[in-house]
């Protein structure tokens, strides 16, 4: 039996395997409605690997809200409904079903130093296409999109060249294909 | 021009437009003016009680017993978090309410003004949904769509705070008619298709069970008369959550009893040896399943919920339906006629025969004393003594609660009111001060326990206030009787903390609230006493002395399967296991 959440009895199973689920959920866009989302996920013990959000329709304001959790099956499906369940949520997409959908996350990063590490700092960041939005003589501020995989890639391979400071956007996502969701 | 009206009348005009008869409140800084429209108002009756909490029971009992929205009006600050146990329990209990709360005026908002609490943040986890209104203009809308939402789908509280500046300003009103919600439309039709195959799987079922919960009661009465008629014409036993008892009539035959903690033997056992088991507006909680990994192991459920997240959200449903109760229990009869479906005739007597063995257990049996008063048996007076009139039931929370279920019987829905998934002691004396605004001829008595009551007594004096002839009929065993009984199971006779010391003279506290005080200390005098209890039309506070010792069974203890009950006539003291004891 697979690992059941809200109960007050022990179910030990180590069994139960964990996936990764992006979800995107659309909200009015009203005060409060995404600590509602935040909250949701604290109070009934659920986790938040990324989250972005930002208005996406001005006329109808709604917003789009892409959060990348993780959990069993079972709870993905709770996840799921408990959000459907808040009043401002129109819908609740599941980008991980199917045909997973297309993942993009922006990064910054700042890398400072001279000599040889700034060189293979600057020949590193052509490799993985990011683009140089500042430079002084002793530092880059890269900017840097793709999956959450290469942007990770990317920072790792800066630590020994000078890493100094990263900030991520967090994932958003899209379904492939024609049609809208 | 459009009519303007200040954001206090507009709260008030809401109100009448929605049918609002009563509020419960308390008045303070920041809802004065609603406070000063409502004294200008001569339709909308308000009720005064001493604690915020018990306006918000009170309003729970009121939506209980008619099946209509109760409405709460406090002040900021401590007014609204006074109310937070209330909303809690009306959110675990779904129960239809409005709460409106007053806020200091916007442009104070974040200062830590005078009495500022941060009221939508803090009930945004126990509500069905909130509001902070910062515009009259959106006062009207805001109104009725938490009427709406507070009302349909799985229904629960819904969090109004007013700026007390919004209560000041002007603004038009919007009637009901032009109000609709942009995102919340619950499904309250069930998927035919799943209807079909939920029939199909009940007509061949050989060992059949009914577990129904106060979903059945919230779908209202019809929903109640349509489970009677699938349930007579399946001939499947039944059983019912604490929530739900009175959906389906105890003195029917085809009843089991409720189940659970501290069901029936037959009710639990059916549960977990049944084939197909045929869940109606229940959530599988804890109380109910016990032990998950053993809960009823070999049968295909069939889970009709409104609410979509209780599905497979503990339990995994084989077919479920999505769909209000009263209406899936509609189509499930059309289905089940049109087929002319016949369950297994002889399986079903087979099944029969086996629950009534189970029956023949009589898990609610206990020793009768000629000289102190048992607890069941002062229950079972007062349902005998009570019987054929009209007679709603509140209780606190504890052994009483669970004895005032086993042995009050129930035969209408509406008519029992308990905090179930909250389990607020201090619940049901306010909440009978609610029942009885609503229904001012009946029979409204509280089931109480000597230390429960005394969390919200103070609305003793709200009862009188009003002319309220509500009975509190204290079970006194001198003991956080529950909290005992599991000090004596699991933590191995250390009574630590959990006997009602220096107890008030229940009598006397009756007096000096202006009500009357009566006592029964042995089974001699029970029934006099009952009768001059009823006969009583003034708010009646019952001292009934009972065995301090006497243990609430059957009980499935923590940790334990349906089949794992301990039963009355077993002699061993039961054991709970290491893991039993972190449970709850
Ligand atoms: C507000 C609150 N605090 C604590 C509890 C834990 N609790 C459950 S039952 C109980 C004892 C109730 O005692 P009493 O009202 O005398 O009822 P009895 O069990 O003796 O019938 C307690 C303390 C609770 N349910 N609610
Ligand atoms: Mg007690």
């Amino acid at each position: 039996m697979s690992q059941q959440p809200g109960s007050a009895y022990f179910l030990v199973d180590a069994r139960a395997r964990e996936i990764r689920t992006t979800l995107a959920v659309i909200v009015d866009n009203e005060p409060g409605v995404l600590a509602r989302v935040v909250g949701l996920f604290s109070g009934r013990g659920y986790n938040i690997e990324s989250l972005t959000v930002a208005e996406t329709d001005h006329i109808g304001h709604t917003s789009r809200i892409t959060i990348v959790t993780s959990g069993t099956v079972e709870i993905i499906e709770q996840i799921k409904a408990q959000i459907g369940r808040l009043i401002p949520v129109h819908r609740v997409i599941d980008l991980s079903l199917d045909k997973p959908g297309i993942e993009r996350e922006m990064a910054l990063v700042k890398v400072a130093g001279s000599g040889d590490k700034r060189v293979e700092a600057l020949r590193v960041s052509e490799a993985f296409r990011a683009r140089v939005i500042d430079t002084t003589h002793s530092s880059f501020v890269f900017e840097i999109t793709g999956a959450p995989e290469k942007i990770d890639a990317f920072v790792d391979l800066m630590k020994p060249l000078g890493l100094v400071e990263v900030s991520r956007t967090g994932v958003v996502a899209i379904s492939r294909g024609a049609e809208a969701m | 021009m459009t009519q303007e009206f200040t954001g206090a009348e507009i709260v008030i005009r809401a109100l009448k437009e929605q049918g609002v008869e009563v509020i419960f409140g308390y008045p303070g800084g920041a809802v004065l003016p609603i406070y000063d429209a409502l004294f200008q108002d001569d339709q909308i009756r308000h009720v005064l009680v001493r604690h915020e909490q018990g306006a918000v029971h009170a309003a729970e009992g009121y939506a209980r017993s008619t099946g209509k929205p109760g409405v709460v009006l406090v002040t900021s600050g401590p007014g609204a978090t006074n109310a937070v146990t209330g909303i809690t329990d009306a959110l675990m209990d779904s129960i239809p309410i409005i709460v409106l709360t007053g806020q200091v005026p916007t442009h104070l908002i974040g200062s830590d003004a005078f009495q500022e609490c941060d009221t939508v943040g803090i009930t945004r986890p126990c509500t069905k949904h909130n509001y902070l209104v910062k515009r009259a203009e959106d006062l009207a809308r805001v109104m009725h769509e938490a009427f709406y939402v507070a009302t349909t789908g799985r229904p629960g509280p819904v969090v109004i705070d007013i700026p007390k500046d919004v209560q000041f300003k002007k603004a038009a009103y919007t009637g009901k008619a032009n109000v609709s919600h942009r995102t919340y439309r619950p499904q309250t039709k069930g998927d035919l298709k799943r209807i079909k195959e939920a029939v199909e799987l009940m007509a061949s079922a050989r060992k059949p069970v009914f577990y129904t919960g106060g979903g059945v009661i919230n779908a209202g009465p019809r929903a109640s008369k349509l489970l009677r008629e699938l349930v007579r014409l399946t001939g499947f036993p039944i059983t019912s959550t604490l929530m739900g008892l009175g959906a389906y009539p105890a003195s029917d035959r085809q009843w089991l009893g409720m189940l659970g903690m501290h069901g029936t033997y037959e009710a639990n056992l059916a549960m977990h040896r049944c084939d197909v088991m045929i869940n109606i507006g229940a959530r599988f909680d804890d109380r109910v399943t016990g032990r998950l990994d053993a809960f009823s192991p070999s049968s295909k459920k069939i889970h009709v919920d409104i609410d979509p997240s209780s599905i497979n959200k503990t339990v995994r449903a084989d077919i479920a339906v999505i769909g209000d109760a009263a209406e899936v229990l509609a189509d499930m009869i059309a289905v089940w006629k049109s087929g002319r479906k016949e369950a297994e005739p002889q399986a079903l007597a087979q099944w029969w025969k086996q629950i009534d063995t189970w029956r023949a257990r009589k898990s609610l049996s206990y020793k009768k004393s000629d000289t102190v008063i048992k607890p069941q048996f002062a229950i079972e007076r007062l349902y005998t003594l009570t019987r054929g009139r009209k007679t709603f039931v509140s209780t606190e929370v504890g052994q009483h609660q669970m004895w005032a279920a086993q042995h009050f019987h129930f035969e209408e829905p509406n008519r029992w009111m308990t905090s179930g998934g909250l389990g607020t002691m201090g619940y049901g004396l306010p909440a009978a001060v609610g029942i009885q605004m609503a229904h001012p001829d009946a029979l409204v008595i509280d089931i109480a326990g000597e230390a429960s009551v005394q969390m919200t007594m103070q609305e003793m004096s709200t009862a009188v206030q009003y002319d309220l002839p509500i009975k509190i009929f204290i079970l006194n065993n001198q003991y956080m009787g529950m909290v005992r009984q599991w000090q004596q199971l699991l933590h191995g006779g250390r009574y630590s903390h959990s006997y009602s010391e220096a107890l008030p003279d229940f009598v006397r506290l009756a007096e000096a609230y202006g009500c009357v005080g009566l006592r029964a200390s042995t089974p001699g005098e029970l029934d006099a006493k009952i009768e001059e209890m009823i006969s009583i039309k003034r708010p009646v506070l019952f001292d009934c002395v009972v065995d301090p010792n006497e243990n609430c069974l059957p009980m499935i203890p923590s940790g334990k399967a349906h089949d794992e009950m301990i039963l009355p006539d077993m002699v061993d003291a039961p054991t709970v296991s290491e893991e039993g004891k972190v449970l709850v």
